[in-house]
């Protein structure tokens, strides 16, 4: 039997009481170790209601394992994880909406069937489609552009209106206009009281977040609003009339040059040191100390 | 020398991949093709590596030898180690051994892969496979390098090494073109072009597109009434076509992302007016 979908305002769905006081989700210490290899070490990490919260890693930081605990998918080696105040379980389970990065839909099911079989697995009868997902109901997700299967991934986690949504790369691949309304749906879930933990390559993104927690090589390297971790991170910032020149002679050294438009930045450089190895290859240029960007410290806090 | 294509359709039967696209990348310069999903880059990047046909219009680029080409997916060979996908790419390209022996040295040392080069291509990760599919096609140095969404899906630290590959292409004078979905990559590029639903949306160098936004952007803790506008963290922003401040909001340092989203929403407004 098919639930049907009725319209009107959604309800939040039947079972236990809404929980309250206290961050929605935490970790306390949380280590994870596969055999010889520790992949999480010793991450603190809090998401409360109403909140962004960016996790920010290169691959390989731990960001999924540590996730997956959260989840309850996974049993921390050391530490402690507490979702709504009690250990991971099919109860809190229920209040967790949750998109993977492949986006957890089945492509053979139309919108509605996958809105109804989420529906009915959460136990939650009123959701709706609406605006554009509602004309494409009985389409089947295979056939869907990318921006729309996004959004139809989005419409489903949040159906039975989780407390806590857990999103892993929510826009990746889709054009500045849709980006910009996934994360318009993202921040009223977060103005509606949700608490939401997002993992995204995308540092600009990470405007998007009320706070972020930034893992290399499964420890929390910086956390903290962005101006905060960028702090007085610098850059060295390159004028010259011949970037190629000036680019090959900083690549050569070794530095992490990056080019922009025809402009050379290096992160964590001393400008003094950039313009005499300049001066070394015969290439004038003018070198200026400016802050560096939240992309330019994630790579040097990485590093 | 310059590459690119004037007027340009592909068409994948009924479907149009791209209509009448005119794009041109001058050597030693980096040129950035941005457009979500189903935009049309992938189709203007084939004409001009030679896999697409063209349905109308002309396509300039070099001789497919002296072209370097990364499409969108895994690019290398999964059951070949590093080092053999590299050779092959050498060989295929008409590298002699002695060449061959130099390119591969210096570039498993600026991809970071010599310590994986033994390692079979479909065991590494996604950065890992991105930067050895680059360095594959930079092998014979080329002299148009086009490389499909190199970056999708790769974490920041690789996207900063494949971005400081594909300068050094172009730093060396190679022309290079790269599709992105990500505006902060294009603000890097030369020129960028913005492709929406297979169409041109917008073209120029960054600071050109930036200069010719129509209108004013502003920005405030509320959604402002009566003008488009989206979120932008916990506060919003807004276009104010006709340069007046709506109230409760002031104006803003206009960036690409800005510019482009503007550019979709005047477009949705005209197909609104057409239909």
């Amino acid at each position: 039997m098919r639930p049907r979908f009725t319209g009107g305002p959604p309800r939040r769905s039947p079972g236990p009481p809404r929980f309250t006081g206290g961050p929605l989700a935490s970790a306390e210490g949380v280590t994870k170790q596969f055999g010889e290899l520790v992949v999480v070490d010793g991450v603190d990490l809090t998401v409360a209601a109403g909140e962004v919260v960016g996790l920010i890693g290169a691959n390989g930081a731990g960001k999924t394992t540590l996730i997956r605990m959260l989840l309850g998918l996974l049993a921390p080696t050391a530490g402690r994880v507490r979702l709504f105040g009690e250990p991971p379980s099919r109860r809190t389970r229920s209040r967790l909406g949750y998109m993977p990065q492949s986006l957890g839909l089945y492509k053979d099911l139309t919108v509605a069937e996958n809105l109804a079989f989420s529906a009915a697995a959460y136990g939650s009868t009123d959701a709706r489609l609406e605006g554009e997902l509602a004309e494409v109901r009985d389409t089947l997700v295979r056939d869907l552009p990318l921006g729309l299967r996004r959004r139809a991934a989005f419409a489903i986690a949040l159906a039975h209106l989780p407390d806590l949504l857990v999103l892993d790369e929510p826009t990746s691949g889709v054009d500045p206009l849709q980006r910009a309304r996934l994360w318009e749906t993202i921040r009223a879930s977060a103005e509606h009281g949700a608490g939401v933990l997002v993992t995204t390559h995308h540092l600009r993104e990470a405007e998007q977040c009320d706070r972020l927690v930034v893992l290399a090589a499964g420890r929390v390297v910086a956390a903290g609003s962005l101006a905060e971790i960028v702090g007085d991170t610098a850059a060295a910032e390159v004028r010259t009339s011949s970037w190629e020149a000036a680019f090959t002679a900083l690549d050569r050294a070794g530095l992490p040059v990056s080019l922009v438009g025809r402009t050379l930045r290096v992160p964590a450089a001393d400008p003094t040191a950039v313009h005499q190895l300049l001066a070394a290859a015969g290439v004038p240029a003018e070198v200026t100390q400016v802050p560096a960007s939240f992309e330019e410290t994630f790579v040097v806090l990485a590093a | 020398m310059s590459w690119g294509c004037r007027g340009l359709t592909v068409r994948y039967g009924a479907t149009v991949g791209c209509e009448d696209v005119t794009f041109e990348v001058a050597a030693g310069t980096v040129a950035a093709v941005v457009g979500g999903d189903g935009a049309g880059k992938t189709s203007l990047l084939r004409a001009l590596a030679g896999t697409a046909r063209p349905a109308a219009g002309a396509v300039r680029r070099p001789d497919e030898r002296r072209l370097g080409y990364v499409s969108a997916g895994p690019g290398v060979w999964a059951d070949l180690t590093v080092d053999e996908n590299l050779r092959f790419a050498g060989r295929a390209y008409g590298l002699d051994a002695a060449e061959l022996d130099r390119r591969i040295g210096e570039l498993l040392e600026r991809t970071g892969l010599a310590s994986a080069r033994d390692r079979l291509a479909g065991r590494l990760s996604g950065g890992m496979r991105q930067k050895l599919a680059m360095a594959m096609a930079v092998a014979h140095e080329p002299d148009l390098l086009i490389l499909d969404e190199p970056t999708t899906g790769v974490d920041p630290v690789s996207r900063a090494e494949l971005w400081r590959l594909l300068a050094a292409a172009a730093a060396g004078g190679a022309a290079v073109v790269v599709a992105t979905t990500y505006l902060d990559e294009a603000e890097r590029a030369a020129t960028v072009l913005v492709l929406d639903r297979g169409r041109e949306l917008l073209a120029g160098t960054p600071d050109e597109l930036l200069a010719a936004t129509p209108g004013l952007v502003v920005e405030g803790t509320d959604r402002p009434r009566g003008v488009p506008s989206w979120r932008r963290g916990a506060r919003w922003r807004a276009w104010s076509p006709d340069g007046s401040i709506p109230a409760g909001s002031t104006p803003a340092t206009l960036d690409l992302e800005d510019t482009v989203i503007i550019a979709q929403l005047a477009q949705d407004e005209r197909r609104r007016g057409a239909a």
